[in-house]
């Protein structure tokens, strides 16, 4: 089995009654028939209500595919997808409740950004009144509020972004699926829409896809890692760092000592309990370990045995990378075993 | 079907903003202004263009039931390419830019994603056609006599039904094709295929061709046997409940 589930479920932050849990049960997605790409592959997904859930994966992993079928935009070839107990079908009303921003939203040029808000504030079952005060104060979470009055064809990416994650919110969604939220942003937008989501887990249940690993640290609660279309580890954010990330050292050298970093390097390669060595410009490595009491007995003399005069030897915080990169980069074709 | 009063609006903003609906009502002034004008001056126009090099050949003189003739000419074909121009895109360009995902990600049905679309085109076509009768029905009294309103007004519905039965179809080439083009290109086949099928006498009145002749006939004040309306109303509504309903079930089927 490929998939491997921590036990251990991160609670929701509050104890609230309007987010919505979603439950995948083997589901798959297969395109263009019977020996067509298998998008996605038996996926069984639990995302506890009131979670920020982050959902990462290299290119063709099916994230999007995942999502959309969440959305109820694509169907699923086998398996099911129930939100609070009930299965999502065709069926609009189960839609009622979850705000969609797909990966490379597209909206209506000819419309301003506040018509479109309103749109799908009321396409979403909101009085037209209580569109219009959505639209303004989701424009205004957004940071749209002054070119809420402009032509959305003359929106930048960023902008449509940001218009984006508006529409999705203006019905106060229990559930909001995001593919990509914040790829178009800049640094300080992506600052504060990465804010905006976290907030959001007070009333919605957030499932998002990004690239990015370091924003999911910033934010998730529970984090899915997918590779070949299945689900390859689950959990609480901590407990993966803490169950799959190797313990991590960070060696930088002083200036002008790149051949002596360098023999350092091939030589931790050579032994058994370094697991990966990652060399950075400026005669800096990242070391990390599989046998943490072997490194810490180890490895300090294998640098002063290679004779290279350090400014900096410390043990450093894994991240998400480095599971990622453990989990995903070394995953056989069949997807990953941790 | 959950949105479709939202979209409706939608669709009408749409109509207006990207200029479909003015210039939709435009083409078909420009028919109801002019039809009746054709009618009544053509034989001078001809005569002054020719000189006295056709003399043998008779012109004979203009009278109101050649305006009729000439506005359901008119209106039957530059409406036909209007009801095509105006369906081709309608489902195949939404889900070419994304926007059709946009719109049913939310609690919308896509029964009503397809229902605010056709019927916006068939206002559309509805208020572009009652433009060009009433204003040619105005020139027609001014140049000839003023005909039987009731008349006009049934030719006036008559048309509306043929130009949306080449919508409907085309609107099927739409949803199902999912491209513009293709479906202009399935519309202008189905219209020229049906026409000329229309042309045979015992099939005619099965096609949405078999309108014409009640419909100049009943503007004209000519009284028409009943089955003579009914045979191709009947069947043209047919040919468009089918067009829509494989549409309807097409759209279902699809992924967006």
């Amino acid at each position: 089995m490929n998939q491997v589930g921590l036990t251990t479920r991160g609670a929701p932050s509050t104890a609230l009654a309007s987010p919505v849990a979603v439950t995948c049960g083997g589901l798959t997605k297969r395109f263009g028939g019977k020996d067509g790409v298998l998008a996605v592959n038996g996926l069984d997904l639990d995302v506890p209500a009131g979670s920020v859930f982050g959902l990462l994966g290299p290119n063709g992993a099916g994230k999007t595919t995942t999502l959309r079928l969440l959305a109820g935009l694509a169907r699923p070839t086998g398996g099911t997808i129930t939100i609070d107990d009930r299965p999502v079908t065709a069926d609009d009303a189960a839609r009622r409740g979850i705000g969609v921003l797909d990966q490379d939203p597209r909206y209506y040029g000819w419309m301003t950004g506040r018509e479109l808000v309103e749109l799908a504030g009321k396409l979403q079952g909101l009085s037209p009144s209580e569109a219009r005060s959505g639209a303004t104060d989701t424009l205004s979470r957004v940071g749209l509020a002054d070119a809420a009055r402009r032509r959305v064809g003359a929106y930048s990416g960023g902008m449509r972004q940001r218009l984006g994650i508006a529409q999705a919110l203006v019905a106060a969604p229990r559930l909001l699926i995001l593919d990509e939220p914040v790829s178009s942003l800049d640094p300080a937008g992506r600052r504060d829409l990465l804010e905006l989501i976290a907030e959001l887990r007070a009333s919605a249940t957030v499932i998002f896809s990004t690239h990015v690993l370091a924003d999911v640290e910033r934010i998730c609660d529970r984090v899915g890692i997918m590779d070949q279309g299945r689900l390859v580890i689950e959990g609480p954010l901590d407990d993966l760092l803490a169950h799959y990330a190797l313990p991590l050292y960070r060696i930088e050298a002083e200036p002008g000592q790149e051949a002596g970093v360098a023999t350092l390097a091939a030589r931790l390669r050579g032994t058994p309990w370094v697991d990966r060595v990652t060399e950075e410009a400026g005669g800096r490595l990242l070391v990390s370990v599989s046998d943490e009491a072997a490194a810490s007995d180890g490895l300090l003399p294998l640098v002063v045995a290679a004779g290279v005069r350090l400014t900096v030897f410390e043990r450093v915080r894994p991240t998400l990378e480095d599971v990622f990169l453990r989990l995903v980069g070394a995953a056989p074709a069949g997807g990953a075993t941790a | 079907m959950t949105g479709t009063r939202v979209l409706l609006g939608k669709e009408l903003l749409e109509s207006w903003r990207t200029y479909r609906l003015p210039v939709v009502a435009g083409l078909f002034l420009f028919v109801g202004l002019t039809s009746p004008l054709l009618a009544r001056f053509l034989p001078e126009i001809i005569k002054a263009a020719a000189g006295d090099q056709i003399p043998t050949i008779p012109i004979p003189p203009p009278v109101a039931a050649s305006a009729v003739d000439q506005v359901w000419k008119n209106l039957a074909q530059f409406g036909a390419f209007a009801a095509i121009i105006l369906a081709m895109g309608a489902v195949a360009t939404e889900r070419d830019r994304g926007t059709a995902a946009f719109i049913l990600s939310k609690a919308v049905s896509r029964g009503a994603f397809l229902t605010a679309k056709i019927v916006v085109i068939g206002w559309v076509l509805a208020l572009a056609v009652i433009l060009a009768v009433v204003v040619a029905w105005i020139y027609t009294a001014i140049l000839f006599e003023p005909m039987p309103v009731v008349g006009w007004a049934a030719m006036a519905a008559l048309a509306w039904l043929g130009l949306a039965a080449w919508a409907a179809l085309t609107f099927l080439g739409s949803t199902v094709t999912g491209s513009a083009a293709a479906a202009a290109g399935l519309g202008f086949i189905a219209l020229l295929v049906l026409s000329i099928v229309g042309a045979i006498p015992s099939v005619g009145p099965f096609t949405p061709s078999g309108l014409a002749a009640p419909a100049i006939a009943l503007a004209t004040g000519v009284s028409v046997e009943a089955a003579d309306i009914i045979t191709p109303v009947v069947a043209t509504i047919v040919l468009i409940a089918l067009a829509l309903g494989a549409a309807a079930w097409s759209f279902r089927h699809q992924e967006l």
